[in-house]
């Protein structure tokens, strides 16, 4: 299944890119999705312990299940305001 | 028409609009306290030229949303109205307005400064700092709404 992926801040800067588009086994976690970024590109790594994810535009967590067309986000810590 | 009470817009923000609309709709109130969050000229001994904020948009209203309903909880009586910028923001330019109107100045002051805590804590919107000599993207909390020890500092503080 596909899933749309979104990076944002240096993890976008690290990936070349804020949107891409991965195929990932099913059923699949958030987990899923990211080993798959992390085996293509090992720099985004130094996040796993610090990020926030989201599925479709709500905060969610690693274990979380992901379906086809969904869109999964890797969000660095935040510092708005 | 009426202002959005939760905004995140590339355009520059309007204090006084989010305070009309406060007061226009809200007969009960008798206080509003603003706060602006400004670009300042220097950060960790750097000197800032200007900064770059990116959010993801659809997840930062929404977590502003959640914020404002947080403080109606924490204060009943109290209503919050916040608008934060994106884009490429000059030293002096406003990149966050907050405003809480409330019956009390007490709750109106209070939900204010939680508004910003919590904004700091968990709405997906990132500083990208240009500085003299090069860039650094800013990093502060991870972002985590149902993190209640988080809820509670930013609770605490803005009751001190």
């Amino acid at each position: 299944m596909r899933v749309t992926i979104r990076l944002f801040a240096r993890l976008r800067d690290l990936a070349g890119s804020g949107e891409l588009v991965r195929d990932v086994p099913h059923p699949a976690t958030v987990q899923t999705v990211w080993r798959t970024l992390v085996s293509e590109m090992p720099a985004l790594s130094e996040y796993e312990r610090t990020m926030s994810v989201a599925v479709n535009a709500d905060y969610s967590r690693m274990t979380a299940s992901v379906n086809d067309g969904d869109e999964v986000a890797f969000l660095p810590p935040v510092s708005g305001g | 028409m009426g202002v959005p009470l939760v905004a995140v817009t590339d355009r520059v923000l309007d204090l006084q609009a989010l305070v009309d609309e406060l007061a226009r709709t809200g007969s009960g109130d008798g206080a509003i306290t603003p706060f602006v969050g400004l670009v300042r000229d220097h950060n960790q001994g750097r000197r800032v030229e200007y900064l770059e904020y990116e959010a993801y948009e659809a997840l930062a209203v929404r977590a502003l949303q959640r914020i404002v309903d947080e403080a109606r909880q924490a204060w009943s009586d109290t209503r919050v109205a916040v608008h934060h910028r994106i884009g490429r923001l000059d030293i002096g330019e406003a990149s966050i307005i907050i405003a809480a109107a409330s019956p009390h100045r007490a709750h109106a002051f209070a939900a204010c400064r939680y508004t910003i805590e919590r904004v700091k804590q968990i709405v997906p919107i990132w500083k990208h700092e240009h500085f003299a000599g090069g860039d650094v993207w800013l990093e502060g909390a991870t972002a985590d709404p149902d993190d209640e020890a988080a809820r509670q500092t930013a609770y605490r503080i803005a009751c001190a």
